[in-house]
């Protein structure tokens, strides 16, 4: 009854890394026992006890099995995560979890993945396309922001930010790599590489190669523009979703989503396209802490 | 065979959601119904919006959990419409209860509230019994048998259609009966018992601080249990109102021994996070097969069982 992913471990920050000026990589020993092994697009409850006293949801943006740590990706965007980004290697935060689905990583081995991730929403992107390498699949990543010095997780030796794309898949296939990966920068002011929007970004890769899977985790502005874009293709796609959270435990309710009451801490974050048909809400609204809707 | 009523409104069963726990838009409710609870209460909320507190607002102890969510509510204008969303039946075609738990810390405010939604739901229930509540709210109304009179005589008054009201007391206090019998003086029409226990703290030993940013929080789950059946068993022996056991349900053995000790229907909350919400169905079908073995025609024939001889 009493699972231990629900009690708080006080962990010191092993280490941080500065990803952009925005957005900084925390990395956490973490012993990967049963429950307590990650999934990618799993998320953690993290507290914060000093300084500023609260508690939020971040996804895993690392897990190093090996190594036995993992790592969250925050954007300094209001209080808590400012305190966050105040903090030094060796100071102590309280995590719980990992919570939520995660991505469904099955069958990945040899399959065209179109992963895409707008802004901070790399975290968990990342998470997922290092495990999928390691299972064999051909990865190629969207990395999508505003502008160049906001870019997360483009650093790839793979690193693509011209436009000649036949090109490089010709030589993909000739080579028949599997465990490929190739960045794709896209920014809306195109300071690097495409310049528009992910939606435009992947409406243009479409044209080039087919995909056997899509996974999207970005503003949900951005999301839906995916997802309507998807909407007719049949190609698998999920969806990794924000919800206000209070408890991540599946008892409050504060992070059920219309009309099906999906809690987003239990069956969420991760929804396929087919499930996020019936999240009526998605692209329109959300809740904030009093249970108000507020519209995007 | 499952069927049992109180005052006046049926419920297919005895399985209803205990409020606060995914209560808090019309979707998760209807979910729960489908699901096959008898019926579902909704988050308490009140006139106003309120934020409730900051987390950390839950956390996980032996036997249970400790919750301050703080009665986080959009305000009765905005969740009127969340209210007129729950359907009227479920996927099954049965009759769904709704009912709406309401908080205030007046009894002006209690009446407004009545006045706003008393055509909205199946039932009304009273929380005068949060043990982390806002001052003049919750259990600060529950722990005083005068103020407890005065807020359901005004709600009672304040209806115009006469909607059955419950009264959801807290555990918290030297005589509990005191409370219930005041309750019924002022004719609450059943009593829902027991709100969360303590309240209690957890204080994390490496951060050497409470956790919840309230400090304390209303105990429920498992361990509440035994002081939960207790308190329904004495009310059954001092006051003459229906009564809905709640407090650490988490599977028909509980149920049963709620209605044993004199309850007519239970409420489950904290057994979701364990259970799913599977939990209805299974505890349903466990209960049927219980009562078969047992001979048991009718929930009522439970009633008070281990009163009787
Ligand atoms: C499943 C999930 C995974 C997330 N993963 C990441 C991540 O990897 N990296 C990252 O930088 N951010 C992530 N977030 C968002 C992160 O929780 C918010 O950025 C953070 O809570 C902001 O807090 P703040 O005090 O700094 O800002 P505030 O000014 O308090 O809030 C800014 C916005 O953050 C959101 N937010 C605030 N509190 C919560 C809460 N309790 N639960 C959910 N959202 C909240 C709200 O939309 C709010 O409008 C994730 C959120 C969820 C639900
Ligand atoms: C997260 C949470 C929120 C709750 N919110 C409310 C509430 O708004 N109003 C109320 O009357 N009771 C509230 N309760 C108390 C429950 O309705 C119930 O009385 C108590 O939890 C005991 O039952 P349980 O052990 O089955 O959870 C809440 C309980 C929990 C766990
Ligand atoms: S955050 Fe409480 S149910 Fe999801």
């Amino acid at each position: 009854m009493d699972k231990i992913i629900n009690n708080y471990e006080i962990l010191e920050i092993k280490e941080i890394i500065s990803e952009t000026n925005t957005i900084k990589t925390f990395i956490f020993d973490w012993e990967m026992n049963e429950d307590r092994t990650p999934l990618p697009g799993q998320f953690v409850m993290i507290w914060s006890f000093s300084k500023v006293f609260d508690e939020k949801p971040m996804s895993i943006s690392m897990i190093d099995k090996d190594k036995n740590e993992i790592g969250i990706t925050v954007k300094n965007i209001g209080n808590f995560t400012a305190n966050l980004h105040s903090l030094s290697a060796g100071d102590k935060l309280g995590i719980r979890g990992p919570y939520g689905n995660g991505f469904n990583t099955e069958n990945i081995k040899d399959k065209n993945i179109l992963a895409i991730g707008g802004g901070v929403g790399m975290a968990p992107i990342n998470c997922f396309t290092n495990y999928s390498k390691e299972l064999g699949g051909n990865i190629d990543i969207i990395c999508a922001s505003v502008t160049k010095d906001e870019l997360l997780f483009s650093n790839s030796d793979n690193e693509i930010n011209d436009n000649k794309l036949t090109d490089k898949f010709n030589k993909d296939k000739a080579t028949k790599n599997i465990g490929t990966v190739n960045v794709f920068t896209c920014t809306d002011d195109g300071t690097c590489g495409f310049e528009g929007y992910a939606t435009h970004r992947t409406t243009d890769l479409l044209k080039y190669k087919s995909y056997d899977m899509v996974v999207v985790c970005g503003p949900e502005i951005m999301m839906k523009g995916i997802f309507d874009l998807l909407k007719d293709k049949k190609i698998p796609a999920q969806y990794s979703m924000e919800r206000y959270m209070k408890c991540a435990m599946g008892i409050c309710g504060q992070c059920c989503v219309d009309k099906k009451g999906w809690r987003i801490c239990v069956e969420g974050p991760v929804f396929s396209n087919k499930d996020l048909k019936e999240i009526q809400e998605f692209g329109k609204y959300h809740r904030n802490a009093s249970g108000l809707k507020e519209k995007y | 065979m499952l069927k049992t009523e109180i005052s006046g409104i049926n419920f297919e069963n005895p399985l209803i959601l205990a409020a606060g726990v995914m209560g808090s838009n019309a979707s998760s409710l209807n979910w729960i119904l489908d699901s096959g609870a008898g019926g579902v209460v909704t988050k308490s909320f009140s006139q106003e919006p309120n934020l409730g507190y900051s987390n950390p607002t839950t956390v996980a102890v032996e036997g249970g959990i400790l919750n301050a969510i703080g009665l986080s509510s959009p305000g009765v204008q905005n969740f009127k419409k969340e209210l007129a969303l729950i359907n009227k039946s479920n996927k099954d075609g049965q009759k769904n209860i709704a009912i709406a738990s309401i908080y205030g810390s007046n009894p002006d405010e209690f009446s407004n509230l009545v006045h706003n939604i008393e055509n909205d739901v199946d039932m009304i229930e009273l929380n005068v019994s949060c043990p982390h509540a806002m001052s003049g709210c919750g259990a600060a109304i529950g722990q005083d048998p005068d103020l407890t009179y005065e807020i359901v005589k005004t709600v009672k008054n304040a209806s115009s259609n006469n909607i059955p009201i419950l009264a959801k007391l807290t555990p918290n206090v030297t005589d509990l009966m005191e409370i219930a019998k005041s309750a019924e003086k002022a004719e609450a029409d059943g009593l829902t018992l027991i709100n969360s226990l303590g309240p209690g703290m957890k204080i994390d030993i490496d951060a050497k601080k409470p956790i919840l940013s309230n400090k304390f929080g209303g105990m429920s789950g498992p361990a509440i249990k035994p002081i939960a059946i207790r308190w329904v068993y004495d009310a059954y022996e001092n006051c003459d109102i229906p009564i809905i056991g709640v407090g650490g349900i988490s599977n028909y053995k509980d149920v049963v021994e709620f209605i044993y000790a004199g309850a007519k229907a239970t409420q489950i909350g904290t057994s979701i996070m364990y259970e799913g919400i599977e939990i209805f169905s299974k505890i349903k079908n466990d209960l049927k097969n219980f009562m078969q073995k047992n001979e048991f025609n009718s929930i009522d024939e439970m009633i008070g069982y281990s009163h009787k001889n």
